[in-house]
């Protein structure tokens, strides 16, 4: 087409993403070496995952178990029968110099997930969830300076450490059902969201648990055929997904207008610069001589492991959101941020599940935990002890000062509710017995706050409140307070 | 069967040495054109069979799993006994070049 006939015209922005999930298996994929990341370098190695000659891989059965759950809960179907390959590439992160994987017979297929941007729902399908192992980790040192995954030709040599090699990952690949940078953001965390809550996955992007790449591509609205795809690599938080395919967006309709072409090559983002740089030459080396892994026997999964896996499911956040939304009532809002994760949402529950405990939730403890550089789940304060902290307040024996001040208590320090009211004096003074020598000794040294309140001044009993809570060191009751000290005032011009 | 039809074409071979890492000589690639054609026509007599409704065999085992718990790893020291070149506990490895 040409350039003022593409300029004219509207696009339309077409994504799928490939999103890669370390498994939170103790072991690795084939071999019993841990899972930990962290380790000191090279430490968690053994023959089978340094590929040396002569070895046997066996899979681990409970990786296998996390795909098909992961796999249900995104409503896929499981293969009966499915199998590994070899994908054979030379990259010194894989001693082997091929990576097991999966090929033509994934574990599962045709999922979808649905999530929310706004307030509309939108429904992404899943093309398919394999099961591969992940390769090593490359630190690519300059003279002079070290470099994590730099710019390559500036190396000097490179340095391996193979713990990564052979940890269990889903790959999760999505069908070209996205149209902006924002749901696929909003995606990646609806997904993410929904392995940890199956505890498939602990999906901690900072720490590579959870990788993402992207296929973008524009085509003229109205039009069916996809336009030329770009893939996107090295996109490491949420925040880099969105500027990243943002970016590519505007890079690739420019060129449109312009009438030029956009190149099918694979670009990396640069997140120092803002921008995508082709990775020239990458891609048309690709050719991987996928075979069937001739080591590892065909997985069958029958209809009794199904019924199992399926039985362990729980219930997922969508439906858990929804439940809330009409018991106990919450706003959209409050319950997706509880089921935004499982932990939160069960402490939400196990203290009550009442509006009173979300607002507490989402204030008070998100500020604690916000403090402590903590989640709210990992304080000490356990979901029994808000709710009796909660109780405590609606019976008035502590005013909701004391509660804030209770509950910090409680996350930080814990202890039992009842006995911390006691042990930190914050019983509030309701009794009017108890306060009633307090409510004579402030009109006895107030005497002119007394005269203008009788003499129609409704503000000056506020002040002989104030005077009330200081002597009680805001312990005391206000409302009683203010009843009281209205009523003995008055009473005390009669008399 | 001329062995002219049996042949590799130079640019197959050059395309399979290259994805194999392997710089051939001239007389070299001659004779592999040859030699790989060979060992295709032999395995492609398979093709032959008649397979009409019969699932492909991926393994004639299944389900061989083991369960996830942790074995002995190597020490660093036993894992990095024959490096090349280490630098601390890392494999130390010529610069990768990205591909031209």
């Amino acid at each position: 087409m040409s350039a003022p006939e593409a300029a004219s015209m509207a696009f339309e922005t077409v994504i799928g993403l490939e999103v890669h999930a370390e498994l939170a298996t103790r072991t690795k994929l084939f071999c019993g070496c841990p899972n930990r990341y962290g380790a000191p370098p090279n430490s968690a190695v053994c023959p089978v995952c340094l590929g040396l000659p002569g070895v046997l891989p066996v899979p681990n059965r409970r990786a296998v178990e996390l795909l098909i759950l992961a796999g249900r809960a995104l409503g896929c179907e499981i293969a009966g029968v499915s199998k590994f390959d070899r994908k054979n590439y030379f990259y010194p992160d894989m001693p082997k110099n091929f990576q097991t994987s999966q090929y033509d017979r994934p574990l599962a297929e045709h999922g979808a997930l649905e999530f929310e941007v706004g307030s509309r729902v939108h429904r992404v399908r899943i093309h398919r969830i394999h099961l591969e192992e992940d390769a090593g980790k490359s630190v690519h040192v300059a003279e002079g300076r070290q470099e994590v995954a730099g710019r390559l030709g500036d190396s000097d040599f490179t340095l391996v450490d193979y713990n990564r090699a052979g940890v269990p990952l889903l790959e999760i690949v999505s069908e070209p059902d996205l149209r902006a940078p924002d749901e696929a953001a909003a995606y990646l965390e609806t997904l993410r969201d929904l392995l940890r809550w199956l505890e498939v996955s602990d999906c901690k992007m900072e720490e590579g648990s959870l990788r993402c790449d992207a296929n973008v591509s524009l085509r003229p609205v109205g039009s069916l055929a996809l336009g030329t795809k770009v893939e996107i690599k090295n996109m490491n938080s949420f925040r880099s997904v969105s500027s990243a395919l943002a970016y590519e967006v505007v890079r690739q309709r420019e060129l449109l207008e312009k009438g030029d072409r956009v190149l099918q090559e694979t670009r990396t983002w640069d997140e120092e610069r803002g921008v995508t740089v082709s990775m020239r030459g990458k891609e048309h080396a690709h050719d991987y001589r996928y075979f069937p892994e001739p080591d590892l026997a065909a997985l069958v999964v029958d209809r009794q492991w199904l019924d199992r896996v399926d039985a362990s499911i729980p219930e997922l956040p969508a439906a858990r959101a929804r439940r809330y939304r009409q018991d106990p009532g919450l706003t959209p809002a409050q319950a997706s941020w509880l089921t935004s994760s499982r932990s939160q949402a069960d402490f939400f529950e196990a203290a009550g599940a009442t509006l009173e405990v979300v607002t507490w939730m989402a204030n008070e403890l998100s500020r604690l935990a916000r403090e402590s550089g903590l989640e709210i789940t990992q304080g000490r304060l356990l979901p029994k002890a808000l709710s009796e902290v909660l109780a405590l307040v609606e019976q008035g024996t502590i005013s909701n000062k004391g509660g804030r001040e209770l509950l910090e208590h409680l996350f930080r320090e814990g202890g039992e509710p009842a006995e911390l009211v006691q042990s930190l004096g914050l019983a509030q003074i309701s009794g009017e017995e108890a306060l009633q020598e307090e409510v004579l000794a402030v009109l006895r040294e107030h005497p002119q706050a007394v005269e203008e309140f009788r003499s129609g001044k409704d503000k000056a009993l506020n002040v002989l409140v104030g005077q009330l809570m200081k002597r009680t060191r805001g312990r005391a009751n206000p409302q009683v307070a203010r009843r009281l000290l209205e009523q003995a005032a008055l009473q005390d011009e009669e008399g | 069967m001329s062995h002219s039809q049996t042949r590799l074409s130079l640019r197959e071979v050059d395309h399979v040495a290259r994805l194999a890492r392997l710089d051939l000589e001239p007389d070299e690639r001659e004779r592999l054109a040859l030699q790989l054609g060979l060992v295709l026509e032999y395995v492609g007599r398979l093709a032959e069979v008649d397979l009409e409704g019969v699932e492909p065999t991926i393994q004639a085992r299944t389900n061989v799993f083991r369960e996830d718990q942790p074995a002995p790893t190597l020490s660093p020291e036993v894992a990095l006994a024959n490096a090349p070149a280490r630098q601390g506990d890392y494999f130390r490895i010529p610069r990768i070049l990205e591909e031209d």
